[in-house]
């Protein structure tokens, strides 16, 4: 659902544009009496002007402004090196890797159930309700003892935070697969009947091509539910790296600008995950005869 | 829950009919109790003959051919596909059914749809191609094959379907309401293409209409149906020559026996619904 | 009804024979009375699984024997913890197969009376979740599975038990002050602003594009800033739980009053309706299926927002400052406690709106075929 040609990108940019004012707005509004307090403290006075200079510039603001948070990113990104313990590239690569380890095995692990929901009635009835209510818990509440539990058995760094992320993702993947799998029409399956098909020539020339639209939707949600998995993952583990750990050491050092630049990098990495996954449904789907919207 | 096959051969001839049924009955069970949707069908249906089904809603017209193809189970009675049970016959892939919907696989190119029936009943790739070749043509939709169903009219994708099942040499074409979504003028013209497809394939045909028109045009035998509980109310043999032009359609003998079928159609059909 | 073929008995006969073998259930300590019982149970289940015995008694043997295997089983380890063997196990995943086969037969019922058909929906799966938690007692308690690794439920249930009013005190926290006030308000701005864009058509183009993008953003970032700005109390978990909320019901609402039809729209349009009753009248309802849904995928995330930003900071109390610090200190059983707790309070969240959907947009074709 991105943006596209049709009479959006004017409307999306003006809003962006808005929020960014509003930001400014909030800057000020928010730092000024941490600023005027500082000047009293000091006693110093300053013109109106470089009042408003002074609230834009502070090393721990409130709310850091909008330019501030773009200079860190930038420097934080590009100006760094890779290896570097402040390079934001680093610690999204940190999330990155789990976030795609689990989203592989949730995604599979996911696939695989919604198969078996599908093909055995006992597993169906006995299977179905609990995986339906388990999407009303809260499960991100485990990740901490997930992770302290599985430290507990020598098993640390990437595969603890990868099974938030597979616990995650494999929930909606599976209800997801189970829809897909269901799709075909009736008539769709009394046709490979009047043929005489084999139950596994219904499931690889019916139920499986027509389960993809199905399976690209819940992987959409599966893969952000996986950096957030990934992401509060990385909170117990005492912020080493990743960007729930830059996250954390943001606010234990009151470093709002850290913060906000984790947060952006958060951002700017699901966005490019759900596109990846997107742009690989639109690809697929394409070569399997979609209408080309 | 069949008869022996052996008891519901006709008396004379050593080739069996296409479709024998005996006293047929089959009763739903839904939640508002059961529903009789075929009840005492005694019907039978020789080899090469193009038989159409006509009748309101709910008369069993559509069960009935789902009986036929072994889709529904019948409760009472016993019925014959080419001298075996249906389930028999589909086994040996005797079957070619033709939905109301085009119901082709919008993942799968025309030919690669075609070839579908093709995979499953594992044919070899050569024999594939040869017979994807020829149903096409039978359909002229052969400049379309690499298409997907979607860049097709809906005509044309009721035409790759009747490809589809002409393409592995099915015995019985089962045709249920095949052109009741399209419009008058490409109904007509697909009601030609048929008849001109069953004079060179020379296949028995089963065909479930509401037109009473396309039932005269296109059959040898008009079978009346009405409903609650679904039953055969008459059954009409047609005299007009198998070589059919559009505009027979407004001979006397065109009219007298659609005249026939409607009368049919009234003595059985209440309308104080 | 097609009699059904079940291999489970055969399964069942060959695992106890492999049990025999290895008897006994408990390492170098015989205990020939349970290992009869055990073994008489098991024997009569997998008899009625295969024999041609009437329905009513299969059903009955299946129902008992397996559950009495297992809750003998487990009795058993009380005295003799962690000393569980290979034939115990085996004994026990013949118990499990048998009450598979009564799954299996429960699940092929077909009976068309309400009342059996929704006693099955609730009787199959619960038997599943049963032999969830049999064999995770069996196998923490059978293999001395260290507590801090995973405790057994019944030792999760005892400590549930027992810390009642903390736990009480930090629902009241968690559940009653940031996830309340923040869902209503976090729903109350998404209704409201989309009302607004669905008035001006201009907002709507901008914030639609926004709001899908959003949904995929790991929005719970926000929480330690929220923290910092609004301080330890409930204050900062409601502000988090309130962002957390508004874009889902944003979106929904704005695509649920766009569902209309135009012929429905210029229905309206010839009773001269103005645009509020026209969106009183028509379009509100039209869009309660999309707003419900909302509600329900909120109910989820408020209590996740609310608990993971409690991992940032709290006054002593509530469920995500309970879970991480009893996780710090190794109390396991502690943590399952708060974490079976949020669970129902989820589900019931989740039940509670499910029930009001129901009653208001029953007219839904998905409520309408329940009915067939």
């Amino acid at each position: 659902m991105r943006a596209r040609g049709d009479g959006r990108v004017l409307p999306v940019a003006i809003i962006l544009l808005a929020i960014l004012a509003i930001w400014y707005v909030g800057t000020y509004a928010m730092n000024a009496p941490f600023q005027r307090d500082l000047d009293r403290r000091g006693g110093v006075t300053r013109s109106s002007t470089d009042f408003f200079i002074a609230t834009m510039t502070q090393p721990k603001p409130t709310l850091p402004a909008p330019h501030q948070v773009a200079t860190n990113v930038f420097e934080n990104t590009f100006l760094r090196k890779i290896t570097s313990n402040r390079s934001l590239v680093y610690h999204a690569g940190v999330t990155l890797a789990s976030t795609l380890l689990g989203f592989a095995i949730g995604t599979a692990l996911g696939i695989l159930i919604a198969v078996g929901i599908v093909h055995f009635v006992s597993l169906d009835r006995s299977l179905m309700p609990w995986l339906i209510a388990s999407q009303t818990i809260p499960i991100l509440a485990l990740a901490p003892m997930i992770i302290v539990v599985l430290a507990a058995v020598n098993l640390t760094g990437l595969l603890p935070k990868a099974l938030i992320s597979t616990y995650l993702s494999f929930f909606p993947v599976a209800v997801g697969m189970v829809k897909g799998l269901r799709s075909p029409d009736l008539i769709n399956l009394d046709l490979m009947r009047t043929y005489h098909a084999s139950g596994a020539q219904t499931f690889w020339k019916l139920r499986l091509p027509a389960s993809v639209p199905f399976l690209f939707a819940s992987m959409k949600v599966a893969i952000a539910a996986s950096l957030v998995g990934a992401i509060v993952g990385e909170l117990p583990t005492g912020a080493v790296a990743g960007i729930g750990a830059k996250l954390l050491a943001g606010s234990y050092y009151s470093q709002t600008i850290d913060m906000f630049a984790a947060l952006i990098a958060g951002s700017v990495v699901a966005l490019l995950l759900v596109t990846a996954v997107d742009l690989a449904s639109r690809v697929v789907q394409r070569r399997m005869g979609a209408r080309t919207a | 829950m069949h008869n022996p096959a052996s008891q519901l051969q006709p008396a004379s001839p050593a080739v069996p009919p296409a479709v024998s049924a005996r006293g047929l009955g089959l009763t739903f069970e839904t939640n508002d109790g059961p529903v009789q949707a075929l009840a005492d069908v005694d019907l039978t249906i020789n080899k090469g003959e193009f038989v159409s089904f006509i009748g309101p809603s709910g008369c069993g017209k559509t069960t009935f051919l789902r009986v036929i193809a072994d889709l529904e189970q019948p409760t009472q009675g016993a019925i014959s596909v080419n001298g075996m049970s249906p389930q028999q016959a589909r086994e040996r892939r005797a079957y070619g059914y033709v939905f109301q919907a085009a119901a082709l696989y919008p993942w799968r190119t025309i030919e690669n749809n075609v070839a579908l029936p093709l995979e499953i009943m594992g044919f070899s790739a050569a024999d594939k191609r040869a017979r994807i070749a020829r149903t096409l043509d039978l359909v002229n939709l052969t400049g379309f094959k690499k298409k997907f169903p979607w860049q097709l009219s809906g005509g044309m994708q009721q035409r790759a379907s009747i490809a589809r099942a002409l393409s592995f040499d099915a015995d019985l074409l089962l045709m249920d309401e095949p052109f009741g979504a399209l419009d008058e003028i490409v109904r007509d013209h697909l009601n030609q293409q048929l008849l001109e497809l069953w004079e060179r394939t020379s296949k028995t045909i089963c065909f479930v209409t509401h037109s009473i028109p396309e039932a005269v045009y296109l059959s040898t035998r008009i079978v009346v149906m009405s409903p609650r509980p679904g039953r055969v109310t008459d059954v009409i043999e047609s005299d007009l020559p198998r070589d059919r032009p559009l505009d027979i359609r407004e001979t006397p003998a065109f009219l007298a026996i659609a005249a026939r079928v409607r009368d049919g159609l009234r003595a059985g059909h209440s309308y104080d619904e | 009804m097609k009699s059904l073929q079940l291999w489970q008995p055969w399964v069942v006969l060959l695992l106890l024979g492999m049990a025999w073998l290895g008897l006994p259930f408990h390492s170098a300590d015989p205990s020939p009375g349970l290992e009869a019982t055990v073994f008489i149970l098991l024997l009569l289940g997998a008899a009625a699984g295969a024999m041609p015995v009437p329905n009513w008694l299969r059903l009955i043997v299946l129902a008992v024997a397996p559950h009495a295997t297992a809750w003998l089983l487990i009795r058993s380890l009380l005295e003799r913890p962690g000393s569980a063997d290979d034939s115990f196990f085996l004994a026990l995943a013949a118990a499990w197969l048998l009450a598979w086969q009564l799954v299996a037969l429960l699940s092929a019922v077909r009976c068309r009376r309400r009342d059996v058909q929704a006693s099955l929906a609730l009787i199959i799966p619960m038997l599943f979740g049963a032999w969830i938690l049999l064999f995770w007692e069996a196998f923490t308690r059978g293999l001395g599975i260290p507590f801090i690794l995973l405790p057994p439920p019944s030792a999760i249930f005892a400590r549930l038990v027992t810390s009642l009013p903390v736990i009480a005190a930090d629902v009241n926290q968690t559940i009653f002050k940031s996830v309340l006030v923040g869902y209503l308000l976090g729903c109350g701005a998404g209704f409201l602003v989309a009302i607004l864009a669905d008035r001006i058509p201009f907002m709507r183009r901008g914030l639609l594009p926004i709001g899908n993008m959003v949904s995929a953003l790991p929005i719970i970032g926000v929480a330690p800033i929220m923290v910092m700005w609004f301080g330890f109390d409930w204050h900062s978990k409601a502000a988090v739980v309130v962002i957390m909320t508004f874009f889902p019901m944003l979106v929904n609402t704005v695509a649920g009053l766009s569902v209309t039809s135009s012929i429905e729209r210029d229905l309206m349009r010839t009773y001269a309706a103005g645009y509020w009753q026209s969106l009183v009248k028509l379009r509100l309802p039209a869009a309660a299926p999309f707003i419900f849904n909302a509600l329900k995928i909120n109910s989820t995330l408020a209590l996740i927002g609310a608990i993971v930003a409690e991992f940032f900071g709290t006054p002593v109390v509530g469920m995500g400052f309970r879970i991480s610090t009893e996780v710090g200190r190794m109390n396991v059983d502690m943590v399952w406690a708060e974490i079976a707790v949020a669970a129902v309070i989820g589900s019931l969240f989740y039940g509670v709106i499910a029930l009001a959907e129901r009653s208001v947009t029953f007219w839904h074709p998905s409520f309408r075929s329940g009915r067939a």
